[in-house]
């Protein structure tokens, strides 16, 4: 293994680490009471996993506490200023003109009578831009940021039905909207491949991150033909996109040579970083500040439209608002691509896998590094004797597919957990019991050992909460009146993760406070009101004497709020920072006092002081110690290790949901009743928040089930839903109340205990409401959404 | 958004006077004109706002309600008078939009309001004879879930998405007319008209004609009347169907019933034949399965909107139950 370049140890840490259950959150309604958990599967650390030693893994301390959002009094009281809310001296605004075919070439614009429109400051077209390089896109470099890697504005082409093909600057966003339709397009259509059959005809096993979408172990198809039971399914999920309340807004100005950008992006520096090197300008050329963020769910990346407002405020030599129209957003910022998918289960008559097929078909366009990872789940959620799972990709003349909640996990857990479900009736055994029966005791495909796994216990208490009813292959529904009611349920997961690239700045002032700052994006999920919690924590500093600073690439570390794995990130880099704070605090204690001569590694810092881990009643305050070396502030600055705890073991979150629908028998309509979540992530650093990123995750996933679905008009490519009101998501009637529950088990290899929360609500609810459908109706809906029309 | 003149007509005389004028709207809340001008689907020169003009909701000499045209749909359907002797008419509308939308939209606006189909929406990029007459549709090939199955034709399939004209139409409103030519009554029912080969004249009104009111003539007497909406969310979401109902038992026998269907057709779609055929039956099952094969025996489907024969029989008929049931 790679041994992290943190290697201080703290010497009175436990090392055999029997989890403190006291950590276990507690006297909440969302919170399992502790005594209902047994068994908790936790690995014993490596020795030297920093992680594993961390004290603040198993401190009884104030993390964990349902504090509220520092910025919400900002928000609620429109205070918080996004990127379209900024302004510079001078500014216009930009609109865009989007191209109405899939593929071919602009033979000729005619910006006339735009140029003559009210207010018209400049128009930018292929024949006058800047020449730009490509962007580089996520996942292709390490500091990737971009949606595709299909040059902006550099010729005629067309490479999707959407494209900008104009920007118009004027003095206020209704004229340069008003100027935009006055811009005339003649085009030379080219063939397109705009249709899904035609795309994934030849498709191939697709690579996503750095390695094949493919596993083979035994042969599966053999085993699935022995079995004594056994389904074999097809599924289809549908396009989606991407509807953040905040439309995609960028201001930007060119001040003295350096890019000034005001932006929502989900990583501050790797979106500088990208939009550098397209102008060809170093990364520290470009100052952009995201302190508020209006919705990300991996949809906040850079697209054309940051790089268009930048070349036209340079070329026009004014600064530039580009706002999205919610159309726009649609044209040009991506979202999940369809699959087609087959799940084959077979299994011994205990309900043992003896054969596990997950592969399927999706596609990408050809100018990006994203292929929806949709067999993960299967590859870490249940034993099999054999297994063959893969995805194949083609590519579409299409917007760029992009990361969308749960990329890949959110449209394979609905046929996977169906599939189990269908199986569990074949077999006559409950479905909660056939996966507690198919629970491994390591990794099935890795052969790792879990940091931390506690599904069964998740199981165990979602059926208590929800009041499941075991079944043996019969169903339960019954009939309401017009309504036929049933129950479902399914796993949920989700992939740890941790981004290198991590860093932090701590401060300490002479009045006793802290200041942290980090690169990270805040989208709305509360990274400062963490992040604060955890450096208070560590620090041991009230949580109100610690300010964060963040969203801004001149701070330190390559953060990003994606993938779940932003507050892990954050907290490895703070453990980083605040070693190398005790160091340098360590070097300013003075002869003759406590503490002096003792190595920088037999120390920490509690109660506003720096104190001796052993003994902490060996101790020096911070104001003392500052004080005595006069000082007014101390500040130091660490980047976290390379994330070898996700190397040297199988880190994944799951859990349990549990959901009652009711379908109407004449109509078909379907309403959610009643849904119970409990989740195992490690620990919860802030139960508020982390209800909230559950919800929505749920929320997000109702939708996926019920209704969202992009009206891709396969003869041209062109997407025909893009509002609103076309594009169907749940209002507040379509939503139950949502009850959510957690472990709380710390995994004593993630940063502070925590695994990351921001996507799992995702993936598990589309499939328990269609195991629900059927237990209601006896039928089965394999092809997302379930509209009304699939159950009359 | 290109630039328009706008006034805000004083008077009706005033309103007629400005409304002549050559590419001139009338304007009421804007829920949804002015969305259309925002995607320049609509270009008019001037708006004449005729907000200011009646709203109000009074009762006629012959026991029915007179609502002005300026009357929020919110105002309609909170109306005491309305939910008392029109009670589908309260539940289509706060079955339409939202709150907020409902509270804007006006009577007039609400009936001459266009259709949602995503096509005719889309200026740029998709075929509509709507709106380019003779250049082709793209919704029949294309995505029309949404779309009709009953009066539609070869060069237009959309519908009219209105969940208070259906109500309207079921209880034979009329409405009240006043223009350059003077003033005139046409039934709801006949006020929009059918695409055939000219779908982008959508009613039956005169150039610079204004809705100035709505009659509801008096509700039939011991009738029992109800709205029934399905759509593919539980709210804010246009009707896949929608059944509007009027149904009135005397001694075990269908003294009275009107039908009105949305969702489905061009227009708020009365069913005469099938109302036809009800009057004198015994209601049941039997009836109103004949009553809904009669209404639907026009129906014509696309792949997107095969279902909504089916969907709409249905609803007709458990419509129709409910009814027969409250009436017993």
């Amino acid at each position: 293994m790679t041994q992290p370049s943190d290697k201080r140890s703290v010497p009175n840490a436990d090392n055999g680490l029997k989890l403190n259950r006291r950590t276990m959150l507690a006297g909440s309604a969302a919170t399992i009471a502790v005594a209902a958990l047994s068994g908790a599967a936790t690995a014993e650390p490596a020795p030297g996993l920093s992680d594993a030693r961390d004290p603040l893994v198993r401190s009884p301390g104030g993390l964990g506490a349902a504090r509220p959002r520092r910025d919400g009094p900002l928000k609620v009281r429109g205070e918080a200023r996004f990127a379209a809310e900024h302004t510079f001296p001078g500014m216009v605004y930009g609109a865009l003109v989007f191209s109405t075919i899939a593929r071919g070439t602009i033979r000729a614009i005619d910006t006339e009578a735009a140029q003559a429109a009210p207010g018209v400051v400049f128009i930018m077209t292929h024949e006058n831009a800047p020449q730009l390089a490509p962007p580089e896109p996520f996942y292709s470099s390490p500091t990737g940021m971009a949606g595709s890697s299909l040059p902006v504005m550099q010729d005629a082409s067309v490479h999707w039905n959407g494209q900008p093909v104009a920007v118009v600057l004027a003095a206020t966003q209704e004229e340069a909207d008003h100027a935009a339709s006055l811009v005339s397009v003649a085009y030379d259509a080219a063939d397109a491949v705009t249709s899904f059959e035609a795309a994934t005809a030849g498709a191939e096993v697709a690579k996503y991150a750095g390695r094949d979408l493919q596993y083979v172990a035994g042969d599966a198809e053999a085993a699935l033909a022995e079995a004594a039971v056994s389904v074999d399914l097809e599924f289809s999920t549908p396009r989606q996109n991407h509807n953040q309340i905040e439309p995609h807004a960028v201001t930007v100005a060119w001040q003295d040579g350096i890019l000034r950008m005001h932006d929502c992006t989900q990583g501050v520096d790797l979106s500088a970083i990208t939009i550098a090197k397209v102008f060809g300008i170093a990364p520290s050329d470009v100052h952009l500040t995201a302190e508020f963020v209006g919705g990300g769910l991996g949809g906040k990346t850079l697209w054309q439209y940051h790089i268009l407002a930048a070349a036209a405020a340079r070329l026009a030599e004014r600064p530039v608002r580009m706002t999205l129209s919610r159309e726009g957003v649609y044209r040009i910022c991506g979202g999940r691509a369809p699959t087609r998918q087959r799940i084959a289960l077979g299994a011994g008559s205990d309900g043992r896998l003896t054969a596990l097929i997950h592969t399927g078909t999706t596609v990408k366009i050809a100018h990006n590094a994203m292929t929806e990872p949709f067999i993960d789940a299967s590859e870490h959620m249940y034993r099999a004797d054999a297994m063959h799972l893969e995805v194949r990709v083609g590519t579409m003349d299409m917007l760029a597919n992009t990361f969308m909640r749960a990329p890949g996990s959110a449209v394979g857990t609905f046929p996977l957990e169906t599939a189990l479900d269908e199986l569990a009736e074949k077999l006559g055994i409950d479905p909660v019991e056939l996966r507690i029966r198919n629970e491994p005791d390591k990794d099935p495909t890795t052969g790792k050992a879990f940091s931390q796994r506690a599904v069964v216990e998740a199981y165990r208490e979602g059926a208590r909460r929800f009041g499941w009813q075991r079944r043996s292959g019969k169903r339960l529904g019954r009939r309401e009146g017009e309504w036929l009611v049933g129950t479902g349920m399914a796993s949920a997961y989700y992939p740890y993760k941790r981004f290198p690239g991590g860093a932090a700045r701590i401060t300490l002032t002479s009045d006793g406070k802290a200041l942290v700052e980090v690169a990270a994006a805040e989208m709305g999920m509360g990274t400062s009101t963490a992040t604060a919690a955890v450096a208070a924590e560590r620090l041991g500093l009230a949580y109100e004497d610690v300010d964060v600073r963040y969203g801004d690439n001149t701070l330190p570390g390559s953060l990003i709020a994606a993938g779940s794995q932003q507050t892990a990130a954050i907290g490895a880099s703070l453990t980083a920072a605040h070693a190398a704070l005790v160091a340098e605090l360590a070097a300013l204690v003075p002869e003759g006092a406590a503490l002096h001569g003792q190595p920088a590694e037999a120390l920490t810092t509690l109660d506003r002081s720096l104190v001796l881990a052993a003994n902490p009643a060996e101790r020096i305050s911070f104001a003392d110690l500052l004080a005595r070396s006069g000082r007014t502030s101390i500040s130091a600055e660490a980047k976290a290790p390379p994330p070898a705890e996700a190397k040297e073991w199988s880190m994944h979150s799951t859990g349990a949901v549990f959901c009652e629908v009711k379908v109407n028998a004449i109509t078909g309509e379907l309403r959610i009743s009643r849904i119970s979540g409990v989740y195992d992530c490690g620990r919860i650093l802030n139960e508020k928040l982390a209800a909230s990123q559950f919800r929505g995750g749920i929320i997000m996933s109702l939708s996926m089930a019920m209704m969202e679905n992009t009206h891709f008009d396969e003869r041209n490519g062109r997407i025909m839903n893009p509002s609103l009101a076309a594009y169907y998501m749940p209002a507040h009637l379509d939503v139950p109340e949502i009850d959510v529950a957690w472990t709380g088990i710390p995994d004593p290899h993630a940063p502070t205990g925590a695994r990351g929360i921001g996507e799992i609500g995702m993936n598990g609810p589309s499939a328990a409401v269609a195991n629900a459908i059927y237990d209601a109706t006896g039928q089965r809906i394999r092809d997302l959404p379930i509209t009304l029309d699939k159950l009359m | 958004m290109r630039p328009f003149a706008y006034s805000k007509a004083t008077s009706e005389p005033d309103a007629i006077a400005r409304g002549g004028e050559t590419a001139t709207k009338f304007l009421g809340a804007g829920t949804n004109l002015v969305d259309l001008m925002r995607e320049g689907v609509e270009v008019p020169a001037a708006l004449v706002d005729v907000t200011g003009l009646s709203g109000s909701i009074e009762e006629t000499d012959n026991g029915g309600l007179m609502i002005g045209a300026a009357a929020s749909n919110t105002a309609v359907a909170e109306s005491a008078a309305v939910r008392e002797r029109y009670p589908a008419l309260t539940r289509a509308i706060l079955s339409g939009a939202s709150a907020q939308i409902r509270n804007m939209a006006t009577v007039g606006g609400n009936i001459l309001q266009r259709t949602r189909c995503t096509y005719f929406y889309d200026l740029e990029g998709s075929r509509c004879n709507k709106r380019r007459p003779g250049e082709g549709c793209d919704a029949i090939d294309g995505f029309n879930r949404g779309h009709g199955i009953l009066g539609v034709s070869q060069d237009c399939i959309a519908t009219h998405p209105s969940d208070m004209c259906v109500a309207l139409a079921a209880f034979d409103a009329l409405v009240h007319l006043a223009g350059p030519g003077g003033r005139r009554i046409v039934p709801l029912a006949d006020l929009h008209r059918l695409p055939g080969d000219t779908p982008d004249v959508e009613t039956v009104l005169a150039p610079g004609e204004l809705i100035t009111s709505v009659e509801l003539p008096a509700a039939p007497v011991d009738a029992r009347s109800t709205y029934r909406k399905v759509r593919d969310r539980a709210s804010y979401a246009f009707a896949l169907v929608s059944v509007a109902a009027v149904l009135r038992v005397t001694d075990g026998r269908i003294a009275e019933v009107r039908i009105a269907l949305g969702g489905v057709a061009p227009k708020p779609w009365r069913t005469r034949e099938a109302e036809d055929a009800l009057v004198g039956a015994t209601p049941g099952e039997t009836a109103f399965v004949r009553a809904a094969d009669i209404a639907l025996s026009g129906a014509t489907t696309r792949p997107g909107n095969a279902f909504k024969p089916e969907l709409m029989h249905r609803t007709i008929v458990a419509v129709l139950q409910d009814l027969a049931g409250a009436s017993e």
